[in-house]
């Protein structure tokens, strides 16, 4: 199964991750904020994750790994 | 299995760039073709004045820092001190395409064999969006309220047409980061470059389109967007030059 991490102290709520994903899964968590002050992205539905990396790709700041 | 992490050769720090700039994107790949190449060790590259003028902290090789728009000037003499070595430049379009038009062209027409990674975003970042020679036509910036007039300040510097004239330039490509596939694409581009460098083929540039959401004042999303609607038509990606497959082609 694929396996999404995100480094949430680096992540500076972009959203560029959010937008390339195919399966919509990744969303900006409302509900925490980091030390700088933005709101990390996060996988909703880890199950449906199919491991593509496409937020990856997309993010500026090296936040994600993704394994498979 | 890993699929995706960090490259090795960016170094583990934060990078200062506004949210969604992507400058990280590119470092990345820049960091992602010194890794695949295995050529960490014997890599310098040379950083420029601009917002990335601070990727002198974020990449693990051997960097130096180069005065305003010089940095091709500056992997000159690094280069010809020692052609082992592997070396490149990080340019903002302020840097290459205004004050360091001479060296850029220069360098190229001298078939310098380094590497020019070039970030053209369309605006000046770093002092705070200002209109640089590479700002559309009734682009809105901090010094143009009502849009480029181009009937006064001219029209904008294309640096890949531009320099496709110059014999001594080895390999040029114009590519963009704002969706996957480009992105994608402009990895193999920019590990090309550095391919041509290691085996001794000479100049290459690759132009690189980027977003600036702050001083274009959109969202990150909305900004990936409109360099897709407006500078993708202005700027079209593609070769402009590849002296090698042009002579394989013969």
């Amino acid at each position: 199964m694929a396996k999404v991490t995100f480094r949430e102290e680096r992540c500076k709520g972009c959203g560029l991750c959010v937008g390339a994903c195919p399966k919509k899964i990744v969303a900006l968590d409302e509900t925490k904020l980091n030390q700088q002050g933005h709101h990390p992205a996060k996988v909703t539905e880890p199950e449906k994750c199919i491991g593509c990396a496409f937020c990856a790709t997309m993010c500026p700041d090296c936040v994600i790994t993704v394994e498979r | 299995m890993i699929v995706f992490e960090k490259p090795k050769a960016l170094a583990d720090v934060k990078l200062h760039y506004c949210p969604g700039c992507t400058h990280g994107i590119i470092h990345r790949l820049v960091a992602e073709a010194i890794d695949e190449l295995g050529i960490e060790g014997r890599t310098i590259g040379v950083a420029p004045v601009g917002c990335s003028v601070f990727a002198y902290n974020y990449f693990n090789c051997d960097m130096v820092q180069a005065a305003h728009g010089r940095a091709p000037a500056v992997a000159t003499g690094v280069k010809r001190a020692d052609p082992n070595n592997i070396v490149f430049t990080y340019q903002g379009d302020g840097d290459l395409a205004a004050i360091g038009t001479a060296e850029t062209v220069h360098s190229a027409a001298r078939g310098e064999n380094i590497t020019v990674i070039f970030v053209n975003n369309a605006i000046y970042g770093m002092t705070g969006g200002q209109m640089a020679p590479t700002t559309l036509p009734g682009q809105v910036t901090q010094t143009s309220p009502y849009g480029r007039q181009v009937e006064s300040v001219g029209y904008p510097v294309k640096v890949c047409e531009l320099l496709s004239n110059v014999t001594g330039a080895a390999y040029l490509e114009r590519v963009a980061v704002n969706d996957v596939k480009n992105v994608k694409n402009a990895a193999r581009a920019i590990k090309k470059a550095f391919r041509y460098q290691l085996e001794g083929k000479g100049f290459s540039l690759i132009e690189v389109l980027s977003t600036c959401p702050t001083n274009w004042g959109l969202t990150p999303d909305k900004a990936l967007k409109w360099l897709e609607e407006n500078m993708m038509p202005y700027y079209p990606l593609g070769v402009y030059k590849d002296k090698y497959a042009e002579e394989a082609g013969k």
